[in-house]
């Protein structure tokens, strides 16, 4: 006979001294976990209300302008930092970890309207409606402030040209940048004048940007509704599409640079392939007026747009509605959004004359993690993900709260939109069949693409 | 014919050990799997085929890691009894085992005489570290197993039914001669659960914090023990019984009647989930695999049923008589009856279960309940002259989990384990034969259509009720006879209107339809006068 039996010594179970750990065994076995389905379910139920609980996105305001910002520009080479223009001429460079202003560069007589940074964040050029551009020197940042060679700082350079300004954009690689105003103008840092100009129809241009890839391929856009593609090697603009509405802004996105997305008048943005102009990739909707400006994430997986219905919103780069909203009582029309360069915030500029700085995830812990918590993270993030499209999770991790009248819009518009999808449907239904034939979204505001 | 070569060669390569330790994890793997995984086939959506199978393949991994932890990692083996030539299994007595095993083991044979106090019934924590007993005359003790030490015991001076830890040793309820009580460790009482009655037996879920009695009355009570609320109270209406246990993979409280059937609840529910007929008398225990799918029953008429909970069928019946029953965590089968304790085992893995140990207590002993310890190879017997522990080799799960069920928990750890189960509190919704089912999206049904005949009697009913209706007395002249007879013509029509409706609708589909068809079935020369459509 042979018999064994279970016998568990304190010894090798329990820690040998007090300040060692505790022991840990594993047994991964199903059976002795009953239901384990069901509490990972309200595991996640939980997490998605957690979620909720955490999520306070907003983490101050940045006040000192006089008047409404009109432009912003992220500083390449210092996180911190970030440089804004208001409508009374004001230019400053924020501390973003201080929340306060480091300095500011005097000069502009009228508005400024945009303004942008060199690659390597040594100069910062700035333009506006009293048809000047102006070259800065950026303070050096040193380790943990600034330093204060404060306010008044003179410019480098001032360049006044014919016409008044609506956007500037540097180059990623290079020493050109390009003005956009009545025509598009390119410009290098130590010329007085363009060093060449583009103009394609009469109607001025109203943003600019460099794609982040080719460093010599720009997208505007114009007040007559067309987004237009140049290429600084040759000497004529390359193509463009004209659409129903106008284009506010434009971004590219950093990690597929042959996409980009269009900040349109009529509430939606528009992702276009470069090569394909004839239909959008995807079109986000969600805001209920015009969208003002945009911005990427740098990880190229969601852009924040700025919009005139008060609200930011969060994107997806493939997602046709919006993953976030924010909002407060005090914010007015936002003029202008970026993402900070190591995706983790989101600053917009509004009417009231400040600069607000949100957290690009509402409910994301701030600070150091330990290891353990951000397992605990990572966990809670996995089974939400998990039990998404489960009617009770989806529920508390869809709802926002919206302001009313954004929330009564919203129904207006969907209204509408029903009504027009519906007369559609019938009157296809009721004409012989293959006369009508429906127009995808994609498709159906763009009225031309012109080689 | 130079891949039947590789494959050749591959399979020389191998020694034969590392292919049998890699069959052996594929069986291990198979485990941790929890079924199959999904048919990917079948999709037609490309984006989603491509995200499920990065998820199908995760799974596959996690059981593999899960199945490689298990073949090397675990520090403990299971216990077996094995025997040599004519020798049996069961014929081995208690005395042999208590000869070859080690001294802690030995420690956990044992009988304790309290014979004044009366029959006993036992409860073990769910890590096996202690045990409450509770003596029908009213004698309650907490005992630490490990090392056999009396924590508290106390007298209530009542007759005590039975007893049952709530979620760790700190609390635990006793049911008394008129209602059940909470009391703590230290044997302070904290509850008197009036709205009980008087409780003849008593269950704990553990994921649910509910907790379970049956009355005299066959009445039977949810009670949250965490809020305090009453999730369900129902009556049984099958009668008086103190046959009651739950199936510890779904949740579901199973009760056995005198009239041989076998109720299943959940405390969402008044009628019961399953009622089933299991023996022609009285039903006199029951008890549940650990996996769920398996329930032994007993009956008076001296039968031992075993049941396939899948099919509600019998899988097996074996004669004896079981006044207790307790599967432990591996599979094995206790009953209790008289002075004699038998474990059944399915030791050719074929789900038949034949017997495998055997033991006697002394004469005139009564056994009022066996209970097998977890994650211990000990079978607890309560019995009218107080309670024993035997050693059964091969019962318990040998490796237990610090996060699951820790048998050398510090109070630390019980205090963080607590809360932590408190967060992960399951609702009483979630109780269903299937606890698989929670977290899948029930899968939208298409809509049936009604027959011609079902949409007749329906109108006929509605027109019925149409006439039914008793008219107001209106005023004079508006009340003529001829009025109220067009007014009730006019209920009568405006009844059958929707109905008509909906036949006019039918029709019209099925025309549209027989056109397209007579369009598709003309005759190739007739084609080209068909009514042709208008091409933008």
């Amino acid at each position: 006979m042979k018999v064994k039996v279970i016998s568990r010594s304190t010894d090798e179970f329990t820690r040998e001294r007090s300040h060692d750990l505790q022991r840990v065994f594993r047994n991964f076995d199903p059976s002795l976990r009953p239901q384990e389905k069901a509490v990972e379910y309200v595991r996640a139920v939980n997490a998605a209300k957690l979620d909720k609980m955490f999520a306070k996105p907003f983490i101050g305001a940045m006040d000192g302008h006089m008047d409404a910002v009109s432009c912003m520009a992220k500083n390449p080479n210092h996180l911190k930092g970030i440089f804004s223009g208001s409508m009374d001429g004001d230019i400053r460079l924020w501390d973003i970890a201080n929340r306060r202003t480091v300095c500011q560069f005097p000069g502009h007589q009228g508005a400024v309207r945009g303004l942008t940074a060199s690659t390597d964040g040594r100069i910062l050029i700035s333009c506006g409606t009293d048809c000047t551009v102006r070259l800065w020197n950026v303070p050096f940042p040193t380790l943990n402030s600034y330093e204060t060679s404060n306010n008044a700082s003179e410019p480098l350079a001032v360049y006044v040209w014919k016409n008044a300004f609506w956007a500037v954009d540097h180059q990623w690689d290079g020493n050109l940048f390009a003005t956009a105003g009545a025509q598009l103008d390119i410009w290098d840092h130590n010329r007085s004048q363009p060093v060449s100009s583009y103009e394609w129809g009469t109607d001025s241009v109203i943003s600019v940007r460099f794609n982040p890839g080719e460093p010599n391929v720009l997208a505007t856009s114009a007040s007559d509704r067309s987004i237009a593609l140049y290429d600084l090697r040759m000497s004529s603009p390359a193509r463009k599409v004209i659409m129903r509405t106008k284009t506010n802004s434009i971004c590219w996105n950093p990690r597929e640079p042959m996409n980009f997305t269009a900040a349109n008048e009529d509430c939606n943005c528009y992702s276009y392939d470069s090569r394909k102009l004839d239909e959008a990739k995807c079109v986000h909707r969600d805001h209920v007026s015009a969208v003002m400006d945009i911005d990427f994430s740098p990880s190229g997986r969601e852009f924040v747009t700025g919009s005139y219905d008060r609200t930011i919103r969060i994107f997806p780069y493939n997602g046709g509605h919006s993953r976030e909203i924010y909002h407060t009582k005090r914010m007015q029309r936002v003029f202008c959004v970026r993402f900070s360069s190591d995706a983790s915030y989101v600053i917009s500029g509004s009417d009231d004359t400040n600069l607000r700085l949100w957290k690009a995830k509402a409910s994301e812990q701030l600070g150091v993690l330990l290891p353990r918590e951000k397992r605990k993270h990572e966990y809670q993030e996995a089974v939400k993900n998990r039990y998404k499209h489960l009617p009770e999770v989806k529920r508390i991790v869809r709802h926002r709260h919206l302001p009313k009248p954004i929330f009564k819009a919203a129904a207006l518009r969907r209204t509408i939109m029903d009504a027009e999808r519906r007369k559609e449907e019938r009157r296809k239904a009721h004409s012989t069949p293959g006369s009508i034939s429906t127009v995808p979204l994609r498709r159906r505001r763009i009225i031309k693409e012109v080689e | 014919m130079e891949k039947e070569l590789g494959n050749v060669v591959a399979e020389r390569i191998l020694p034969p050990t590392e292919q049998e330790i890699s069959n052996e994890i594929d069986v291990k793997v198979k485990k941790y799997m929890r079924g199959e995984g999904a048919n990917l086939e079948v999709l037609k959506d490309k984006k989603l085929k491509g995200q499920l199978s990065v998820i199908e393949d995760l799974y596959g991994k996690s059981a593999k890691a899960a199945a490689k932890v298990e073949k090397w990692l675990m520090p403990s083996e299971g216990g077996y009894l094995e025997t040599e030539g004519l020798e049996k299994t069961w014929r081995i007595k208690q005395e042999t085992i208590s000869h070859e095993v080690d001294i802690l083991s030995r420690r956990n044979q044992h009988d304790i005489i309290l014979p004044a106090l009366g029959p006993y019934s036992i409860d073990y924590t769910s890590n096996g570290r202690y045990m409450a007993i509770a003596g029908r005359k009213g004698h309650l003790a907490l005992v630490d197993m490990k090392d056999l030490n009396l924590i508290k015991e106390f007298q209530v001076k009542e007759t005590v039914r039975d007893v049952v830890f709530l979620h760790n040793e700190l609390f635990f309820a006793a049911a008394q001669k008129k209602y059940p009580y909470i009391y703590n460790r230290e044997g302070t009482e904290l509850h008197c659960l009036k709205e009980h009655g008087s409780v003849l037996r008593l269950q704990f879920l553990k994921n649910h914090f509910l907790l379970v009695s049956i009355n005299k009355f066959g009445q039977l009570h949810y009670q949250d023990v965490t809020t305090g609320s009453m999730v369900g109270s129902f009556r049984t209406g099958l009668g008086r019984t103190d046959v009651m246990q739950v199936n510890p993979f779904n949740g579901v409280i199973a009760t056995g009647h005198s009239g041989g059937s076998v109720a299943m609840w959940k405390p969402t529910s008044s009628a019961p989930l399953v009622k089933m007929l299991c023996h022609p008398g009285p039903v006199s225990a029951l008890a549940f695999h650990p996996n769920g799918h398996l329930m032994a029953t007993s009956g008076a008429e001296r039968k031992i049923k075993l049941w396939d909970l899948r099919k509600f069928e019998v899988l097996q019946t074996l004669p004896g008589h079981a006044k207790t029953l307790d599967f432990s965590q591996k599979g094995l089968l206790a009953y209790g009856t008289g002075s004699f304790v038998q474990v059944l085992g399915d030791l050719s893995g074929a789900q038949s279960y034949t017997r495998y140990m055997a033991h006697s207590m002394a004469k005139g002993y009564q056994i009022g309940k066996v209970l097998f310890r977890p994650y211990e190879d000990v079978l607890g017997i309560g019995h009218s002259m107080g309670w024993s522990s035997i050693l059964i080799p091969g019962s318990g799960e040998p490796n237990f989990d610090t996060w699951v069920a820790n048998p050398f928990e510090t109070s630390k750890q019980r205090r963080e384990k607590e809360v932590r189960s408190l967060l992960d509190k399951l609702p009483p919704e979630t109780i269903s034969l299937n606890p698989s089912k929670i977290g899948t999206l029930v899968a939208v049904k298409k809509k049936e259509k009604k027959t011609k005949k079902e949409r007749d009697a329906e109108e006929e009913a509605a027109v019925d009720a149409a006439k039914g209706i008793t008219m107001k007395k209106k005023t004079k002249g508006r009340n003529k006879p001829t009025k109220r007879e067009k007014k009730k013509h006019e209920i009568i029509e405006k009844a059958k209107r929707p109905f008509l409706h909906e036949q006019i609708k039918e029709e019209e589909l099925s025309r549209k339809r027989s056109r397209l068809s007579e369009e598709v079935e003309l005759p190739k020369s007739l084609q080209r006068f068909a009514h042709k459509k208008t091409v933008t």
